[in-house]
């Protein structure tokens, strides 16, 4: 069974401004989806809407042709979404933090693949520091520990190369064609300059 | 072109069906919050002081006087305990507001309900629980009679769960605002007066040696109504409070 998240005519109005109107969207397996557009022209209102948050917009949503509404639990069920704040808990290690997530995916996981994720995102040796000692590009790279860990099809991520080094933003992009190129499906904002792929496709906001 | 050449040399990606592990969340919800409020003592501490320090202060403003206040200590237990409550509750869902995992918890495949509610159990845990149990050795100072002790904490312990629940939905309605504070008592203060009425009634009776069954029965009953009716009224503030 292949993905596909579909809006129709989505508009959305922000202090009595339209931020995107009439918009139509398809979003498919084995795409990177990349909105663009200037600060404050919605890309992050339009990420929110599409990943379920928002619900003050006008148009449709459609998740394998079903209403959102009537689909939510399973579309739900596989998506991730990693939004402007990297929602790491400060008070808690990455280990810690990790294991919460999971637990809301319904999995209790275990300690060593949780360690596994970590050392993927170049964190090994910081498993048990707690997260507020880290720097911002670490604590970034916690929440993205989450893409390896819980394996959803769906990949909403908002600006995920904020605070990431260079290295980190090579390793990120690879993992994002490879997501693609297996099948998921990606819907990413950011103001880093993307690698041309075949599996990626851009969308103009403003 | 690309992309449909792109599509039709992927493989098809497994899809989750929508699946249980409520239960898992739950305990992992409750763990992580305990974990985090027992790393920041401060705050945990901070309701429990303050309670301490207004029962100290009022025999030494007013009057040793034990029948004076034996009549007035129901009333300054409760009104206190209240104001202890109402004082921890703004930070209830701040934190994870401010670093973004309360969009995760809203995402999560799980009954947003049944998590807040494992907050909400959290935050009883750490206040009101504590405050019941401090109680009784705080009645000592107020020189309460023998047998109302025993009714004062159990009255508290009851109470306060009701105050948790209906505090967190103030709580949750208020944490997108930057100085929700003063709102969110102006907003959950009305609610607890049903709440401050039984429960301080409860332990006059003790006091007086009336019965106090009736008493305890309505705080139980609004406990039962509370625990029905916040979860989902805290789920729907929240998800107010995230498309603000």
């Amino acid at each position: 069974m292949s993905l596909c998240l579909q809006a129709r005519q989505l508009a959305c109005e922000r202090d009595d401004r339209w931020l995107f109107e009439g918009l139509d969207l398809d979003i498919q397996s084995g795409e990177i989806v990349r909105i663009e557009g200037p600060n404050g022209s919605g890309k992050t209102t339009l990420l929110k809407i599409l990943s379920g948050q928002l619900t003050d917009y006008r148009g449709e949503l459609y998740w394998n042709g079903e209403p959102m509404r009537q689909a939510r639990e399973h579309f739900l069920a596989n998506l991730l979404y990693l939004g402007h704040a990297p929602g790491v808990k400060a008070g808690l290690s990455p280990l810690e933090n990790l294991a919460w997530y999971q637990a809301l995916s319904g999995e209790k996981g275990s300690e060593p693949a949780r360690e596994a994720a970590l050392a993927a995102v170049g964190l090994a040796g910081f498993e048990d520091v707690p997260a507020g000692q880290l720097s911002a590009g670490q604590q970034r790279r916690v929440a993205l520990a989450r893409l390896t860990l819980t394996p959803r099809a769906l990949w909403v991520l908002d600006e995920p190369f904020t605070a990431i080094d260079r290295q980190g933003v090579a390793a990120l992009e690879a993992q994002l064609v490879a997501h693609a190129q297996s099948g998921g499906c990606v819907l990413v904002t950011t103001h880093h300059a993307l690698t041309e792929s075949p599996v990626l496709r851009r969308i103009q906001l403003g | 072109m690309q992309r449909s050449h792109a599509q039709l040399s992927t493989p098809e990606m497994a899809m989750h069906a929508p699946q249980g592990g409520l239960l898992v969340a739950i305990k992992a919800t409750l763990k992580r919050d305990l974990t985090l409020m027992l790393r920041r003592r401060g705050e945990v501490l901070n309701p429990l002081v303050f309670f301490a320090l207004v029962i100290t202060l009022f025999p030494i403003g007013i009057s040793p006087d034990p029948e004076l206040l034996a009549s007035i200590a129901p009333g300054l237990f409760w009104v206190a305990a209240l104001l202890a409550a109402l004082l921890s509750l703004d930070s209830l869902f701040r934190s994870d507001y401010d670093d973004g995992s309360l969009e995760q918890l809203l995402l999560a495949p799980q009954p947003l309900a049944a998590l807040g509610l494992a907050k909400v159990a959290v935050h009883w845990l750490l206040t009101g629980l504590p405050l019941a149990l401090m109680a009784p050795l705080l009645g000592i100072m107020l020189s309460l009679p023998a047998g109302s002790y025993a009714v004062l904490a159990l009255s508290l312990a009851l109470g306060t769960a009701s105050l948790s629940l209906i505090g967190a939905i103030g709580a949750a309605l208020t944490v997108g605002l930057a100085r929700g504070g003063v709102l969110l008592s102006l907003l959950v203060l009305p609610l607890y007066i049903p709440v401050l009425i039984f429960g301080a009634g409860a332990v006059q009776a003790a006091i007086f040696g009336e019965g106090i069954a009736a008493h305890l029965a309505i705080l139980g009953a609004l406990l039962a109504l509370a625990l029905m009716l916040a979860p989902w009224a805290i789920a729907a503030s929240l998800r107010i409070s995230i498309n603000g």
